[in-house]
């Protein structure tokens, strides 16, 4: 097991937004979480990756680490992420004036010193940014420019994957990446995407919509609503939310 | 992990406000001609000094403390404050630094500058400044062989008086502002630079400000000359111990640039900023102005203003000669309640003249952040050409910045570009750089290089570790 959920609530201001949900991941697994909005998708993400704002307040959120699962809440989200937890944001941050190259380098390296494989200097970073930034149909000079600032939306979310590209991570939430882009945009995000799928590799997508899964062929697909998870099934459960709508799930 | 927190709690305090237990020679409170004449003959200086003094005194008394900067503070009492203070153990007269009283030395050496023959940094030389005097300066012998002069400002009137009388007040006459006349008047030292033509001053050249006793303000006086075709790296770093009242630094500095000359002049200042609550700190006031004298030649005031309650300073540029330029990199940081008023002013009077501006402030806390800065083209100034950026960045949602670029232009070949923006480093920031893998201290440190690198790059080497390090510790504690 990957991750472990048990029953999880967690609270933003106070205000309780998951209340007992429950999700296993395995490695190599897809997984897709839809929901109408205000259901707690994006708080899920949030709460994983470890946003100060967001207070996990019962339940289980267990990540395996050397073989072990440990109390996810015990870490600081740069700790999280360097035991390979990525969360691509539904909205990136601006970072003027530090360069995506440097914010990348730095980042890399990062992982590496706390992994324990060697750390890149500038020139083999960029050789090996190369072929990464072709995967997500990057061009070079996004690399001179600040971190996401003055990006499109489709931009951002390209950064996004050719940051998760980048660091390799086990575990990947991919946060409304799907929302706000063009077919085209959506296609190189997808095709990103399904390069990074791999044995040992997780991929939560949390989508609101379906289109995305026309894509990227999920193994399962669970529904979130009223912060739990309410069904889960396999593929064929999307196109029956795209048909239906999520009133026969939700409605009792 | 302990390890983690000792680094955090030695963070959280100003490690040199610690204060030297020495004898000292000090005038009582009070500003009048007869505490100028004490100065004078203290010092015993030529008649032509003590003339100066009396009539920048004479004009001091006729002006009004300055009121445009975006500043308050409580009334300074000039007649409560005592305009000179020695350490004993110098009355003496001028000793080897090796026979320097040893509470010096550790002070110094405390600080990080060593001044012993056998610890001395190489390849810097120091005069290291205490309260109002200057109590030693480094390698003057090495500089001497190749015709430099540095020195006290005190002991230059006298071995080297006919230079400090040519320049001394030529870039800064005693007239040009309150704080101005009131150092012409009661300037007790300072160092003295004189490179001579044709020479590359082989060493960087320092002077360490350092304010020891209390009620004491501190008026020091900086004078460079770079002779034709020479070149100088002038470093300067201001300390001071921790006190509930304020005190008054009004300093002045006046570079000047001949034919082909160039003068780099750069500053950290890290005098005390006052505690949590605002008490106390120092209120700093201060002129800066370099002359570029002749064709061609080049000066740049590169500083990082991290202390100080109040500081009010302008370096500038007057471009005389044709070709010549001027620069100006500021990074200034203000935290809890510090106020600043820094920026710079440059004057285009030659032909071609060109002038490049880069302005970061960072304000956090309580604090108050302006950059104030004229851009003069003067009607003789064909083909000038400036550039300027003025930016901010907030942390936290209780700090101002504000920005006042005056232009005045006069030549209508003028080329001038002003860039200005305003950012913050937010928690979402600060989240997506974490959740990337770097924790708290790389991602301030990656969002403060990002935004002040191109004043940074400015700096020499170990200033520029030195302040990069002082404006990240300033700022881990603001954010986190």
């Amino acid at each position: 097991m990957l991750l472990n959920i048990k029953n999880l609530h967690a609270s933003v201001d106070e205000k309780p937004v998951l209340k007992g949900l429950d999700l296993q991941v395995q490695p190599g697994e897809v997984h897709a979480i839809m929901g109408p909005n205000g259901s707690g998708k994006s708080t899920l993400s949030k709460v994983v990756a470890g946003h100060p704002d967001y207070e996990v307040t019962e339940g289980k959120l267990e990540y395996e680490i050397n073989f072990k699962m440990k109390d996810l809440t015990e870490l600081d989200p740069d700790e999280r992420a360097k035991e390979g937890i990525f969360m691509a944001f539904q909205y990136p941050v601006e970072v003027p004036g530090v360069s995506n190259f440097e914010f990348l380098h730095a980042s890399y390296n990062a992982m590496a010193r706390h992994q324990g494989f060697p750390e890149m200097d500038d020139a083999t970073f960029r050789n090996f940014l190369d072929g990464k930034m072709e995967q997500v149909k990057m061009r070079k000079e996004f690399l001179d420019r600040g971190v996401n600032s003055g990006f499109s939306g489709g931009e951002k979310k390209r950064n996004e994957i050719l940051q998760m590209a980048v660091l390799s991570p086990r575990l990947a939430f991919l946060d409304e990446t799907d929302s706000g882009l063009d077919i085209d945009a959506l296609k190189v995000v997808a095709d990103g995407v399904n390069s990074l799928r791999s044995e040992e590799r997780a991929i939560v997508l949390v989508t609101h919509y379906q289109r995305l899964l026309d894509y990227i062929k999920p193994d399962f697909v669970h529904v979130l609503a009223n912060g739990k998870i309410v069904k889960s099934g396999g593929p064929e459960l999307a196109l029956k939310l795209e048909e239906e709508g999520y009133d026969w799930i939700i409605k009792p | 992990m302990s390890e983690k927190a000792q680094s955090q709690t030695e963070r959280g305090e100003y490690k040199y406000g610690f204060h030297t237990d020495i004898e000292a020679i000090s005038f009582g409170k009070g500003l009048n001609e007869e505490i100028i004449r004490k100065i004078s003959a203290r010092k015993n200086e030529p008649q032509w000094l003590l003339d100066y003094r009396l009539k920048a005194f004479a004009h001091w008394q006729t002006l009004e403390e300055p009121t445009w900067a975006d500043l308050s503070y409580e009334p300074i009492h000039y007649q409560d404050i005592s305009y000179y203070s020695e350490p004993k153990s110098q009355k003496e007269g001028p000793k080897s630094l090796d026979e320097l009283d040893p509470e010096l030395l550790k002070t110094f050496e405390r600080l990080g500058i060593p001044l012993g023959e056998q610890k001395r940094i190489s390849g810097v030389a120091v005069d290291a400044v205490f309260d109002s005097v200057s109590v030693g300066t480094t390698h003057t012998e090495e500089l001497k062989k190749y015709g430099v002069i540095f020195c006290s400002i005190s002991e230059a009137v006298h071995e080297h008086g006919e230079l400090v009388k040519r320049y001394l007040g030529s870039v800064v006459p005693y007239k040009d502002n309150f704080f101005a006349a009131l150092n012409a008047a009661v300037f007790s030292d300072g160092s003295f630079v004189y490179v001579p033509k044709g020479v590359h001053c082989p060493i960087d050249l320092s002077t360490y400000f350092r304010i020891n006793a209390q009620d004491t303000g501190q008026f020091e006086r900086t004078l460079v000359v770079a002779d034709e075709g020479s070149f100088v790296n002038y470093l300067e770093g201001c300390t001071a111990p921790q006190r509930d009242e304020n005190q008054l630094h009004a300093a002045i500095v006046e570079l000047i640039a001949l034919q082909d000359a160039e003068i780099k002049y750069s500053t950290v200042q890290n005098w005390y900023t006052g505690d949590k609550e605002g008490k106390g700190g120092i209120y700093n006031f201060v002129t800066k102005r370099g002359l570029c004298k002749g064709k061609r030649s080049k000066i740049s005031w590169t500083q990082v203003e991290s202390g100080s309650a109040i500081t009010w300073k302008y370096p500038s540029c007057i471009l005389q000669g044709d070709y010549s330029q001027g620069a100006f990199y500021s990074v200034a940081l203000t935290h809890d309640f510090m106020q600043a008023d820094t920026g710079t002013k440059m004057i285009h009077v030659g032909k071609n003249t060109k002038s490049t501006i880069i302005s970061k402030g960072i304000s956090s806390g309580q604090s108050k952040n302006n950059y104030r800065g004229l851009v003069k083209i003067l009607p003789g100034a064909e083909g000038a050409r400036n550039y300027s950026q003025c930016d901010s960045m907030l942390v936290g949602e209780q700090c101002a910045a504000n920005t006042y670029p005056y232009l005045e232009v006069k030549n209508k070949s003028a080329v001038i570009e002003h860039e200005a923006t305003t950012s913050r480093i937010s928690a979402d920031q600060l989240f997506y750089l974490q959740s990337r893998g770097m924790d708290m201290e790389e991602s301030i440190s990656l969002l403060v290089n990002g935004f002040c690198k191109e004043v940074f790059k400015e700096l020499p080497l170990e200033f520029s570790v030195e302040a990069v390090k002082l404006i990240e510790m300033k700022l881990e504690n603001s954010v986190g």
